[in-house]
């Protein structure tokens, strides 16, 4: 847990001096407490926890929490609150942090029943990590704080029943044996996968799926490693900042199969002239990315995981013709060798460090088995082009908000997650001298 | 831009309103009307909106509105079969000569004189939006001092 004291919050704080159970670390500044918790939930895939006091404390933990939400990542914000009979009254340290957070949440508590607080905890934690992930807020008065009571707690998280919360959907069969269908007929298809792949730990399916079909896959910044940058198949990833193969092979596909990934506008310039002559099959697990930037022909609600396994299983079971994909997979591979990645600089002449060769080095220092958490900007683009992430959860990086001053609390959260992990670095960012240490 | 009715049926906990209003409000589009109560179940309450939006834009946000924990389910009523109706109270001006015609008026739109004064007459009237209209054109002249509504409740039709 990563939290920083205040008064609103001195209960929980001396709580932690007297529990062996969690680790609580100081930052120094509440927001990066937040982005050190974001760190953590990246590197593992596990709730990062973050905590912060009343009012100024709580409302630094906006930009992490609104990161967290356009990311879809597992944080859970524990602000303190003053006394319920405080509350309304512009109290010291008073800020409604239920209602400043609304929009930017998957879901909140505002505590006022002490007796409903271990309860809520576990349910805060249930909804942060099922489905789609999201950041949870739960403000926690002084008063409950301060309550004297034997707490109830559920046994598991699978004994917390949240009525709106559903059992992630799957998909049909019927719909699956479409989408390979579609696939045995398609001239030039493109795997197009997100960050979905990696939040919902498919990347084995997702490897298994390039395997059976033969197809190129392109990734998006969310879900780099997925998808091992050296297989032929790989289009490494695209967008504005991505290869240059990646980016004409999806504009020009005949049939893109989206699997966990939103068509964001740095994925697809402008929507209408994006794949224009393709089919589009978008699977995902929330249904309400479905046709909000691209129409999809095919939209399949399903957890991603279970989407790609069970596409491999009806391959192997029902059998599968491999599209005819010689000529395309070809072309592919000409783009690849005309545009390669990463771009060239010249290495050799230059009297200075270029970030391009720092970053390069790194990837050859660390033989590419890192966790590399950047900033916002040029160097952030740079990273994944230079440093070729073959691993899921490698790449810690504020993607969908892009906040500055990410990288270094990023880093440590990392650290904390993956103590034993043999390197770890963080590129220097270039975003201005006072990045990392504070709100940009 | 067509005009809207959205039926979500929420739990009945405080936040929750603000949360829906708050994915309208974010996305620009006025509530024109709004009603809120609890359902049969008192775990559970019914918002009942209507909003003049765009239509993607508003599907885009129906299936944000599906994705709030809050929310146990959400439709839009424009396409689905439906009967709405709303109560309207209105302060109207009256003199003794205009008052029975006022009166003659509210019968035939079915409305009830729920207060007498010596210079007014509140009138108590349910209907759909069509209904409403009509009715307040008619009753305009003699000069509306106060209005208030519920805003629509709706609810499909049963099979």
């Amino acid at each position: 847990m990563f939290a920083y004291p205040g008064g609103a919050l001195l209960e929980i704080t001396q709580a932690l001096t007297r529990t062996k159970k969690i680790r609580a670390i100081l930052p120094r500044h509440e927001q990066g407490g937040g982005f050190m918790a974001q760190g953590y939930a990246r590197a593992t895939g596990k709730p990062g926890v973050c905590m912060a006091t009343s009012g100024p404390g709580a409302t630094n933990l906006v930009t992490p929490i609104a990161d967290a939400y356009m990311d879809s990542i597992p944080l859970i914000a524990i602000t303190g609150q003053v006394f319920q009979q405080l509350i309304g009254k512009n109290a010291f340290q008073e800020t409604d942090f239920f209602g400043v957070t609304l929009p930017i949440v998957k879901h909140s508590f505002l505590v006022l029943n002490y007796e409903e607080l271990p309860l809520l905890i576990f349910k805060a934690f249930k909804i942060a990590t099922s489905g789609r992930p999201g950041p949870v807020v739960i403000d926690i008065p002084k008063d409950v704080q301060q309550a004297v009571f034997v707490p109830k707690f559920p046994a598991s998280l699978d004994e917390v029943e949240v009525p709106g919360l559903p059992e992630p959907p799957r998909a049909s069969d019927d719909d699956l044996r479409k989408v390979l269908a579609d696939l045995s007929k398609a001239k030039k298809p493109v795997l197009y996968y997100g960050g979905g792949v990696i939040s919902s730990g498919a990347t084995a399916a997702l490897r298994e799926f390039a395997k059976l079909t033969g197809i190129p896959v392109a990734s998006t910044l969310m879900g780099l490693g997925a998808f091992p940058p050296d297989s032929p198949q790989s289009l490494y990833w695209f967008g504005m900042h991505g290869t240059v193969a990646g980016n004409w092979a999806v504009c020009q596909s005949d049939l893109l199969i989206a699997a966990g990934a939103r068509f964001d506008d740095r994925i697809t310039g402008a929507v209408d002239k994006f794949s224009p002559d393709a089919k589009v099959v978008h699977i995902d697990i929330d249904r309400s990315e479905h046709h909000k930037n691209k129409r999809a022909d095919l939209p399949i609600e399903s957890d991603i995981r279970y989407a790609l396994e069970r596409l491999c299983e009806l391959i192997k079971k029902e059998g599968f013709k491999k599209p005819d994909i010689k000529e395309w997979m070809g072309r592919i591979a000409a783009w690849k060798k005309e545009h390669p990645f990463p771009f060239t600089y010249d290495r050799d002449k230059t009297p200075h460090i270029l970030p391009q060769l720092a970053i390069e080095m790194l990837y050859e220092e660390t033989k590419g088995e890192a966790i590399i958490a950047t900033g916002v900007g040029q160097h952030q683009m740079w990273a994944p082009q230079f440093y070729h992430f073959k691993e899921p959860r490698t790449f810690v990086s504020s993607l969908g908000a892009g906040t500055m001053g990410f990288g270094l609390p990023a880093a440590i959260g990392a650290k904390v997650a993956q103590p034993k992990r043999h390197r770890w670095r963080r590129l220097l960012p270039d975003e201005h001298p006072g990045a990392g240490l504070h709100g940009d | 831009m067509k005009k809207h009715t959205l039926s979500a049926l929420v739990e009945n906990k405080f936040g929750v309103l603000a949360r829906v209003a708050g994915m309208l409000s974010g996305r620009g589009f006025n509530i024109e009307t709004l009603n809120v109560g609890p359902t049969h179940d008192p775990k559970l309450s019914r918002i009942t909106a209507t909003v003049v939006a765009d239509e993607a834009a508003l599907d885009r946000c129906i299936r944000a509105l599906d994705k709030l924990v809050n929310v146990i389910d959400v439709q839009n009523f424009t396409e689905v079969d439906h009967v709405a109706r709303e109560l309207v109270v209105v302060k109207v001006n009256s003199t003794a000569k205009t008052r029975s015609e006022i009166i003659e008026i509210a019968g035939l739109f079915r409305a009830k004189i729920i207060d007498v004064g010596h210079k007014s007459l509140i009138i108590e009237f349910t209907g759909n939006d069509r209904k409403v209209c009509a009715f307040l054109k008619i009753i305009q002249p003699y000069g509306i001092t106060e209005l208030a509504r519920t805003g629509q409740v709706a609810l499909q039709r049963g099979v």
